[in-house]
């Protein structure tokens, strides 16, 4: 095991802090590398795809940082590969952010503003409840944190959705190995900590 | 649904939290990162700290701290107090502090608000602002400076509007009138606040009972409010405000 947790990788692209991140996982006794180096996510085990702040450059640093294939190749390699926040979103194809953004594709789908409606503020800040994606919509009692003025649509592969400023959005997508959340799993108290754990299972 | 925030607010002293009684010294609470572990685990939504020294001793942040809570809890925190430039700022969430709190250099500088959304995000940047009731302001509230012993002739409507405009990514109202009293929050300001602007407001100053916590999220709009001495000496725990929140029908994060 020890090799194995020793190359968990979390991908730094410049866009935002992944203390936390990594703060998580060593709360679960878990080492991660922190790393800008294709090869390293080439040859990671696991790749932890974070990210806070806009679509479009994130798009430019992972592309001036040599990444976008190594991101892309991870994502459809069938290894365990979790993105979070805008490591989820930029997965889709397109984002309505920044005026419009081609993003990576990997997953079908489009990333889209909320919509303006009185007295609903945005960004959306703080703890959201999730639902399955499925019949029965059993109600779920999880909370997760989450920070974020973009949504994605939901999709087939929409395993958890949350409604905000009257839309139901794509709160966790899952196909295969690769998970995708838009909240914060990291700052999600217990419930974040078990949500890696699982993804640490697959 | 989202759900409304309950935050502890832990004022720091010399490495240690402390809180000023009226008229007393302050009282000495515990270790920072002890009680950041016990309102966590005790279901708070969120924490902020402020190290309240830092400024008038001009030194920065006591970085090890940050360091130290973030390590230890997994919830979103706030750090304010001695943050004087982007610099300042960065260090602060390297550390892993989910946001930086400016509130004096704000009003001193506001292009540091639009510096810090750019640098790192407007959710990453919030501000504190510390509004007194006045009547020589369209609003009625005007803004006070440095531990409200300045006043600034700024209007705290247009300046909470102003703050949004460059970036802030929330805006903590800090009633003056209200702080420390334990009578509850300021409801028209917090509500003048809330409605004037697009990003979430905190409600801050006056908690002293779980019914001021319904009152300011169903009466006054707030999307968050700030707890202390009514937690910090142990009259109520956080559990029992949300009890009380979620009786009243108030969105609240139960079961954490």
């Amino acid at each position: 095991m020890e090799s194995q947790e020793a190359s968990i990788a979390i991908v730094d692209y410049g866009a935002g802090n992944l203390t936390s991140v990594k703060n998580a996982f060593a709360a679960l006794g878990v080492e991660t590398v922190v790393t800008r180096d294709p090869a390293v996510v080439a040859a990671a085990a696991r790749v932890v795809f974070p990210g806070v702040g806009a679509a479009l450059s994130a798009m430019e640093s992972l592309r001036s940082l040599g990444l976008e294939s190594a991101v892309k190749d991870a994502a459809a390699s069938g290894r365990p590969f979790l993105g979070i926040c805008l490591g989820m979103q930029i997965l889709f194809e397109h984002s309505e952010e920044d005026g419009g953004v081609d993003t990576l594709g990997i997953l079908p789908g489009r990333v889209r503003r909320f919509p303006k409606v009185p007295g609903v503020k945005v960004p959306q800040i703080g703890w959201n409840s999730v639902a399955p994606n499925h019949e029965p919509r059993t109600t779920n009692h999880d909370f997760y944190y989450f920070v974020h003025s973009y949504y994605a649509e939901k999709t087939a592969d929409t395993a958890l959705v949350a409604e905000y400023a009257g839309v139901e959005f794509s709160a966790m997508v899952r196909r295969g190995k690769l998970w995708a959340c838009q909240f914060h799993p990291e700052k999600s108290g217990r419930v974040g900590l078990k949500l890696l754990s699982d993804w640490l299972s697959i | 649904m989202l759900t409304k925030r309950v935050i502890p607010c832990l004022d720091v002293r010399a490495g240690r939290v402390t809180k000023g009684v009226k008229f007393k010294n302050n009282v000495d609470l515990g270790d920072p990162v002890e009680m950041a572990v016990a309102y966590s685990d005790g279901g708070a939504d969120e924490l902020v700290f402020y190290d309240i020294t830092a400024s008038a001793e001009h030194r920065p942040i006591d970085i090890g701290m940050v360091e130290a809570v973030a390590k230890s809890v997994r919830i979103p925190f706030a750090v304010g107090g001695g943050i004087a430039s982007l610099a300042d700022m960065e260090r602060v969430i390297l550390a892993g502090a989910e946001k930086v709190s400016v509130n004096s250099l704000a009003v001193a500088n506001p292009q540091i608000i639009a510096d810090g959304a750019r640098a790192f995000g407007a959710q990453c940047i919030v501000l504190g602002m510390d509004p007194v009731k006045s009547d020589r302001l369209p609003s009625g509230y005007e803004i006070t400076t440095r531990g409200f012993r300045e006043f600034t002739g700024m209007d705290a409507v247009e300046w909470a509007k102003r703050a949004a405009g460059l970036g802030a990514g929330e805006i903590v109202v800090n009633s003056v009138n209200a702080d420390g009293t334990r009578e509850g929050f300021e409801l028209t300001l917090t509500r003048l606040i809330a409605e004037a602007v697009d990003v979430p407001v905190v409600a801050s100053g006056g908690a002293g009972k779980p019914e001021h916590l319904v009152e300011v999220f169903r009466e006054a709009k707030a999307d968050a409010a700030i707890v202390a001495g009514m937690i910090h000496f142990g009259d109520y725990t956080i559990a029992q405000i949300k009890a009380e929140m979620s009786a009243a029908g108030v969105p609240t994060r139960m079961g954490w």
